[in-house]
């Protein structure tokens, strides 16, 4: 069953007489297909909890619509939804022992779906073992660690089997060993037991190794969706290209005239079919070439080696960052002074951006 | 580190801690712990005479007296029924309007302060007003009383009639006086409840009623086990309450209380008697021990079950 957001918008009224409104989320419209895993992508506080809270009905949109399939549930009870929310921090009931917890939604079943005492202990017992907990089952949460509470979490939410599962920042309290392993798991959990997700982050790494699809948003307003790598390669803007990526896109102040691009006095690729004028222009670091004749002149920094690449730091008077990061493969490393770096760069990772929009300029 | 080291280290803190602890533990030394021997040992002593500091002899006799004595067989039933009443319902009733208080969001403040008036409150202020209220003068009938007559029933006078006027009046009373305490803790206790685990229980479908009973109750139980037990003995220690009410002459009114007895037989009319006067501070002690045990056990056993 796919999710379907038409026009969606939250509004939060001031908490004071003075303050101004908050529009946590802003016109949303988008549909998730059936059964895909969902990374909705953002940074702190441009509303991916409101949305997630919206999508569960824990809040009312201000106005908009949600659609499950065909039918509207903008209206409906959030236990009346079919949802299973992973919260954050957890949420397990820390009076209560793991199967209790997961149980806990069973117990809340009226009228025909109503389960004995049994058979609520045998899907409980079903849920724990796909997240591997089952010898766990008579712990509290206080006597378990991070990643084990966060599973228990994860069946609680699955063992109505919901239509629809939301996890908001599911991994944002593992340490990054535990966070890897966990993501791992909650892919395959999501394939094994095919529910349409969403899966709340902030972490740009974490949504592109996981997600089928990923919603990039800011400010509660709906910037990109597309397949991981499409919307890396293909950013619609300035804030998706910088966003996705580590180390980040390198953004220079640069000029477009007579069809050539000019990064300061250096002219860095020909056959740009724009305007003249200026533009911003990003180059993602595996978009450098090390070359002792190249067109992009920069002052060397330091070199990291990390592992199979070398990161290459260095500075240009043209940069809006810190430094210019560009990542080369250990053979070709040859660097030819102490001081200075010279680079070409390779046309599909370099792209343009308006200098006023932000918009992505397409120049081939 | 080497092991001894750690031990030595175990062994200085544990000695710190006992040094901080110590000016406090002398002052409950020299004022609890020794008068309760004290009491303890002169409840033993038969015919004690303070002013000559002599006794006949060592035995029981101060306790079989008090057990027969009709004053103190009233004073335990009128503590016992204030504390069977007054615990569980001021605790309920507490529960109930700070639950209420917690689901409003305007003036939330306001009716707080509002409900913690009465604590503030000089307690004899309290009980004058309960007087004028209930009171059936030759001239007037009280408050309460044109409110009864309105639905049609006869006036009942709550400070000089029937004695189950007179306990309901108190009953209400000692509720009223304790209310604040409780509504202050609870309130607190229930703001302190994170709400995402309402959030929670709403995804998962609980009803209203099931969130309060699986989720609300549970984690604000250890602050209902300290209301309880502290509720309970207060309640047998109640004795102001009943002066405020009826006046210094409780046995007089049949609406004496345990640690009333107990003052009457040290400065009362018919005071002087230290010895059974110990006696019954003794039985009072071994009760409100006992009960505050048990108290304490069916916590543990609650919160374990949890
Ligand atoms: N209950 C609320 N009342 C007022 N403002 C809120 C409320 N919840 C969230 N907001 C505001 O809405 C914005 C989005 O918040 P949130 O959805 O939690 O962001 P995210 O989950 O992406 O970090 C923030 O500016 C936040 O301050
Ligand atoms: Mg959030």
């Amino acid at each position: 069953m796919d999710v379907r957001l038409e026009h969606l918008t939250k509004v939060f009224p001031s908490r004071d007489k003075k303050g101004s409104e908050v529009v946590a989320v802003n016109d949303f419209n988008f549909t998730i297909p059936e059964g895909k895993l969902i990374g909705l992508l953002g940074p702190s506080g441009c509303g991916k909890s409101t949305m997630l809270y919206m999508i569960c009905g824990l809040e009312n949109p201000t106005s908009g619509k949600i659609y499950f399939g065909d039918e509207d549930v903008t209206d409906i009870p959030s236990e009346k939804r079919g949802v299973g929310l992973v919260f954050q921090n957890y949420a397990l009931y820390p009076h209560l022992t793991v199967r209790q917890n997961i149980t806990f939604p069973l117990e809340n079943l009226k009228g025909e779906e109503k389960l004995t005492k049994e058979q609520r202990n045998q899907k409980a017992l079903e849920a724990a073992k796909l997240v591997q907990i089952d010898g766990l089952m008579d712990r509290k949460p206080g006597e378990m660690s991070g990643g084990q509470q966060q599973r228990v979490a994860i069946a609680r939410a699955l063992v109505k089997m919901p239509k629809v599962l939301l996890m908001d920042e599911p991994l944002s309290n593992l340490d990054a060993r535990l966070r890897l392993q966990t993501r791992e798991e909650i892919r395959r959990i999501q394939k094994a037991t095919g529910i349409t997700t969403i899966f709340v982050t902030h972490d740009q790494e974490e949504a592109m190794s996981i997600s089928d699809m990923i919603v990039v948003m800011k400010d509660g307003i709906f910037q990109q969706m597309d397949q991981p790598q499409k919307v890396y390669d293909d950013p619609v803007n300035l804030f998706v290209a910088k966003f996705l990526g580590t180390p980040a896109i390198n953004v220079f102040e640069a000029d477009v005239k007579d069809k050539k691009l000019y990064i300061g006095e250096d002219m860095v690729m020909d056959k740009v079919n724009v305007k003249d004028g200026p533009v911003w222009c990003g180059i993602r670091p595996e978009g450098f070439i090390l070359d002792g004749n190249g067109a992009l002149k920069c002052s060397l920094t330091g070199v990291d080696v990390m592992g199979r690449d070398t990161s290459i730091v260095s500075t240009n008077p043209k940069m809006t960052g810190l430094s210019v990061r560009s990542i080369i493969s250990a053979e070709d490393l040859k660097l030819t002074s102490k001081d200075s770096v010279r680079f070409n760069i390779k046309r599909s990772k370099t792209l343009l951006f308006d200098k006023e929009s932000e918009g992505r300029i397409y120049y081939d | 580190m080497t092991k001894s080291g750690v031990r030595k280290e175990g062994i200085k803190g544990t000695l710190t801690g006992w040094l901080y602890l110590a000016p406090a533990l002398a002052f409950l030394i020299f004022f609890m712990v020794y008068p309760l021997i004290d009491v303890f040992i002169y409840s033993f002593e038969e015919g004690y005479n303070s002013a000559s500091q002599t006794y006949f002899g060592i035995g029981g006799y101060n306790y079989s007296y008090v057990l027969r004595d009709p004053y103190f067989l009233q004073a335990v039933k009128n503590t016992f029924i204030l504390v069977i009443f007054t615990v569980p319902i001021s605790t309920i009733l507490a529960l109930l309007i700070s639950l209420a208080l917690n689901s409003i969001d305007k003036l939330k403040k306001l009716f707080q302060t509002i409900y913690f008036l009465p604590y503030v409150t000089n307690t004899l202020a309290v009980g004058l007003v309960f007087m004028i209220l209930f009171r059936k003068t030759p001239y007037t009938d009280g408050l309460i009383n044109l409110l009864i007559k309105a639905f049609g029933m006869s006036a009942v006078d709550f400070i000089e009639g029937p004695y189950w006027a007179k306990m309901l009046v108190l009953c209400i009373y000692v509720i009223w006086i304790v209310m604040p305490f409780k509504i202050l803790i609870l309130t607190s206790a229930l703001a302190s409840v994170n709400p995402v685990y309402y959030k929670a229980a709403r995804i998962d479908g609980a009803s209203k009623t099931r969130i309060f009973f699986k989720i609300t109750l549970p984690m604000i139980s250890p602050m209902i086990f300290y209301l309880v037990i502290t509720g309970f003995i207060g309640a047998f220690k109640a004795y102001s309450d009943a002066v405020a009410i009826f006046g210094v002459d409780l046995n007089a009114a049949g609406m004496n209380t345990m640690v009333g007895y107990v003052y009457d037989m040290l400065y009362g009319d018919g005071g002087g008697y230290p010895s059974y006067a110990s006696a019954a501070a003794i039985i009072l002690f071994a009760i409100v021990l006992t009960i505050t045990v048990i108290n304490l056990i069916v916590s543990k056993k609650t919160s374990q079950k949890g």
